[in-house]
């Protein structure tokens, strides 16, 4: 019988390594599984690489992951945070690096990756400072910049419901970032708020195919 | 010579909003930037026009009543909103493909300097900028089929903020089609800056005193 539901936090966090890339989904805090980042934070990692839209804003278990220094670089769109400048104070000293990416490129370079797509061409940056560096190449008339897949080692999810195959499906704008990274590392571990028995999902609501998804762990609180 | 100029007020920031809003037609698909762009659905209330925020929402309402939040349910400036009968929520990847595939009618965004080439800065202060943050800015200037600019004509100190080339690292490259301040609306052509209108109050030689370019009569 195939079940990925796993007992607990930690069994389905075993495994994750000193410098990994691990991608986190959500928008700011929504869709984000917050105790899986917290109870990475306790994991006392070191020279992780966090991909996340809003990685480096400080919340929930963030905050820890940058105050023990437990991370080495983000790639992400938007850092800030209203609350903490703990991550612009790193950067400043030097003791983080930062990719950034504009949002809808990080998107497409995280969808890239699970699609089996090295890289493409994108006018989205094209001849600005987030582009230096890269290729570049003139296609229908317009200026366009060469964008290369992004892949982890792990993904982090929150879905809504989900089933023992690791069927997967999103409430509302909690959605975001989670679908996308589903495919693009080689271990996906979701969080889900509500687990269903496998048939109850129809066919036609998994937003998430189980095939993407290794381990599901069932906590019914998003926070 | 900017200093010399006498300050001129203008439309306060939500009648920019407004004048901007009354652009609008029926039936478009629109993003609205943080700050005054976001003051423009306020002002479209007897019209459907179809808000896009770009976390994963199509038909944004407004702002809730407080005490009936959803925390399910917000924008791309993390506030809560509500949604409109007919509104579809995505995924970031399906959120991005409708700005970056063309999608969009328009996006409305905020601005420190627009180029009358249409070049557009406004995610960056350069080196004053100790943590830049870019977020869906450069995806919308150069995705969707129209950009507006809403924006004071000039900064605090009297420099103007329409140039001849962006001082500031640019967000996208030949995307702004108009351009709403509190002194002008001016379209960006083939030509460069043409006045479509000036406050009331204001002439066009007003206007092209605090515009760093050459500014056009239409025609």
């Amino acid at each position: 019988m195939i079940d990925k539901f796993v007992p607990d936090i930690a069994t389905a966090m075993a495994g994750i390594k000193d410098g990994a890339t691990i991608m986190l989904g959500g928008f700011g805090n929504v869709g984000q599984p917050i105790p899986l980042v917290d109870h990475l934070a306790e994991m006392g990692l070191k020279d992780l690489t966090i991909i996340a839209n809003n990685a480096g804003a400080a919340f929930g278990g963030m905050t820890k992951l940058l105050e023990t220094g437990a991370i080495a670089k983000v790639v992400c769109s938007y850092p800030r945070s209203t609350e903490s400048s703990i991550f612009s104070d790193l950067y400043k000293e030097g003791k983080i690096k930062m990719e950034l990416t504009p949002q809808g490129t990080l998107a497409e370079r995280i969808r890239a990756a699970s699609a089996g797509v090295p890289a493409f061409f994108t006018p989205t940056g094209a001849g600005t400072l987030l582009a230096a560096g890269k290729e570049t190449r003139e296609i229908n008339g317009r200026l366009c910049v060469l964008e290369t897949a992004l892949h982890a080692d792990v993904a982090l999810l929150l879905a809504w419901e989900a089933d023992r195959w690791g069927n997967l499906n999103y409430h509302l704008t909690g959605r975001n970032f989670n679908p996308v990274m589903a495919g693009a590392a080689k271990l996906t571990i979701a969080q889900c708020l509500h687990k269903v028995e496998l048939g109850e999902l129809p066919a036609d609501a998994v937003m998430t195919p189980g095939i993407y998804v290794n381990r599901v762990v069932h906590i019914p609180e998003a926070a | 010579m900017s200093a010399t100029l006498n300050a001129i007020k203008g439309l306060t920031r939500d009648q920019i909003a407004a004048r901007a809003a009354a652009d609008i037609p029926e039936g478009w698909a629109v993003n609205l930037g943080i700050g005054v762009p976001t003051l423009i659905a306020d002002h479209i209330t007897d019209r459907e026009v179809i808000f896009h925020a770009e976390n994963g929402l199509l038909g944004v309402g407004p702002k809730p009543p407080a005490g009936e939040e959803n925390p399910w349910i917000i924008n791309a400036g993390k506030q809560f909103v509500t949604m409109l009968p007919g509104a579809s929520t995505m995924g970031s990847s399906d959120s991005f493909a409708i700005i970056r595939g063309g999608h969009l009618d328009l996006a409305v965004l905020g601005g420190y300097e627009v180029s009358e080439a249409g070049d557009l800065a406004n995610w960056s202060t350069g080196e004053n900028d100790v943590c830049p943050a870019v977020g869906g800015a450069m995806d919308l200037g150069a995705g969707a089929k129209q950009v507006w600019v809403l924006m004071d004509h000039t900064t605090k100190s009297g420099q103007p903020k329409l140039v001849e080339k962006c001082g500031y690292p640019l967000t996208a490259l030949a995307s702004v089609t108009r351009v709403y301040t509190n002194l002008a609306v001016i379209d960006i052509t083939p030509r460069g800056f043409v006045l479509v209108e000036c406050a009331p109050g204001v002439i066009f030689e007003d206007v092209q005193a605090r515009t760093g370019a050459k500014l056009h009569h239409p025609d």
